[in-house]
């Protein structure tokens, strides 16, 4: 029976199981003063079980059933071409690649300051403060501004969202990366100057190497906070395409259970995505010697 | 460089360090000759300045007053000519090295090439008597084997002047005689210049040949004892008299510089 103690999978069902017990009774909850509310204007008979069959039945319910999430991503993921617009899969290819692209900018630009941080004393006293404040203005506020600025010089499409992820990533690797370039101890260091090596050498050879268990670590909170931004720059783009764009049109129009789908897919998504950089970091670490 | 050449001259070397605490005087009017080929042991209580002499030697501390050559030049000039090797307290490998590679590291920081880096590598770690532990890391040996890739790896560019700092002090004592006895082997076929920093008198004793006994506050030397031992030295002879003598004095030294309040 260890197996089952030890084994993340059942940790993981029992958990989805309990949050599913509880879905459904808030289904219920929040959409029986809607239905009673029907039933007494329509003159309806009714009684509590035929208030939970359809408040687990509604078009556009406060709230959803677990199945019917289930039964509308399973259609629009798998009920059309997947170029269609209809098409879930299209909506999270366009969010995963500015997704992607933002968290290469905002990678390459989170690395770029911190090795600058780390090496030049005035940036380290000019730039981390205004790294800082970047993080402290909402997200919401900033990007329909970068969508508007970047569209009026003819900027559009995909590099417009990247940026906005890009701008929210690059914080935890530069913040990670500062640390992690600056984590070998004094000996380490002294050892480099014994062998008089440049800086570049104690960079690639100590700094770098030493900084990855950090970089790993800002990546994996990157790459999620990457998704939402791509997401939330979607929003003011007009709407057109992407998992934001789900979002946006479902709440136009009531569609409770759109909008559901999208955020489970999104959920998902982000999910695989720190998944496969924690693939990524093992075999790394492992390539690197570590104790695993 | 002929045998008894002067390797490092110090004179009148003092240090101060500006810490939070006020000024601590490290060392005071050190005056120091080295010659090629001495083993010199600086020994002393925790905080008379022992370390920071070393770092002076290797240009890891820059000294306020007085004067010292290595190899008759700066300390600085010495360090980018790359005149020593240093071992340092804790093996200080790079956990995502191999023992080759970390073996490899200071030949590719100094531009020679991939043949000739794993020709030595081989050869430093059959120095050390560690052939065969190429492709293992650092967490995969015990301690005292980490020490001695640490040492090997002072020697693959092979500096006529190695500095070790307390090398065996993290260690047990069986591993330390073991240490002790192979470290003795190895000084007696290289005849290097060796700077050995110890808080242990029996180590002192068993490998130098000569001892210089320093004090705390100010950090200062106040014996320098010839070991009267022959060259070549084997464990037992920790239970002869003449080394016994040898300890005393180092002893009488200790305790004259310290007064233990």
């Amino acid at each position: 029976m260890n197996w089952i103690r030890n084994s993340s999978f059942v940790s993981i069902t029992t958990v989805l199981a309990f949050i599913t017990v509880v879905w459904y009774g808030a289904a219920v909850y929040l959409n029986s003063d809607v239905l009673i509310d029907k039933y007494e204007r329509q003159n309806i008979e009714w009684n509590f079980s035929k208030l939970v069959d359809d408040s687990w039945a509604m078009s556009r319910p406060i709230i959803p059933a677990p199945h019917q999430i289930v039964l509308d991503m399973n259609k629009s993921i798998f009920g059309h071409k997947v170029n269609s617009k209809r098409s879930l899969v299209y909506h999270s290819w366009v969010t995963i690649s500015s997704t992607m692209v933002g968290f290469a900018m905002g990678g390459v630009l989170g690395i770029l300051l911190a090795v600058g941080i780390v090496h030049v004393s005035t940036l380290n006293k000019s730039v981390l403060p205004w790294i800082i404040a970047s993080q402290t203005i909402p997200i919401l506020a900033i990007a329909p501004m970068i969508i508007v600025v970047l569209g009026a010089i003819g900027v559009t499409g995909l590099l417009p969202k990247a940026i906005i992820s890009a701008y929210l990533c690059f914080f935890p690797i530069a913040i990670g990366m500062v640390k992690g370039l600056r984590s070998p101890d004094p000996m380490h260091l002294d050892l480099m100057k014994t062998y008089n090596a440049t800086q570049v050498q104690a960079f690639w050879k100590l700094r770098w190497p030493a900084s990855t268990p950090f970089l790993f670590a800002s990546f994996k909170v990157s790459i999620a906070i990457s998704l939402v931004g791509a997401i939330v720059g979607e929003l003011p783009a007009g709407a057109r395409a992407g998992l934001g764009a789900r979002l946006l049109t479902g709440s136009y129009y009531g569609q409770t259970v759109q909008i559901w789908s999208a955020l489970i897919l999104a959920s998902i998504i982000a999910g695989t995505l720190v998944f496969l950089m924690a693939v990524l970091e093992s075999k790394v670490q492992k390539r690197m010697g570590a104790q695993l | 460089m002929k045998d008894g050449a002067l390797v490092v001259e110090a004179h009148k070397i003092d240090l101060v360090f500006q810490t939070a605490d006020g000024p601590v005087h490290a060392l005071s009017e050190i005056d120091l000759e080295i010659k090629k080929g001495d083993f010199i042991s600086l020994i002393g209580p925790s905080g008379c300045g022992k370390t920071t002499l070393m770092r002076v030697i290797a240009d890891l501390e820059k000294p306020n007053g007085g004067e010292i050559k290595v190899n008759g030049m700066t300390p600085e000039e010495a360090r980018l000519q790359r005149a020593y090797g240093y071992v340092f307290q804790a093996p200080v490998l790079y956990p995502w090295r191999t023992v080759e590679g970390n073996l490899k590291l200071p030949l590719e920081i100094m531009g020679i090439d991939k043949t000739e880096q794993v020709r030595r590598s081989k050869e430093v770690l059959e120095m050390v008597d560690l052939s065969g532990f190429e492709k293992k890391f650092p967490w995969q040996l015990s301690g005292g084997m980490q020490q001695r890739v640490s040492i090997a790896r002072a020697l693959t560019f092979y500096p006529d002047l190695l500095l070790m700092d307390e090398p065996f002090g993290a260690l047990d004592e069986i591993v330390r005689d073991q240490l002790n006895e192979h470290f003795h082997r190895l000084w007696e076929q290289t005849h290097k210049t060796v700077v050995f920093v110890t808080h242990s008198i029996p180590e002192a004793a068993y490998l130098s040949t000569k001892i210089v006994v320093m004090s705390p506050r100010p950090g200062k030397i106040i014996d320098i004892i010839e070991s009267p031992l022959p060259e070549k030295r084997t464990l037992d002879m920790r239970d002869t008299q003449e080394f016994l003598e040898l300890s005393q004095k180092i002893r009488k030294g200790l305790r004259a510089g310290h007064s233990y309040d």
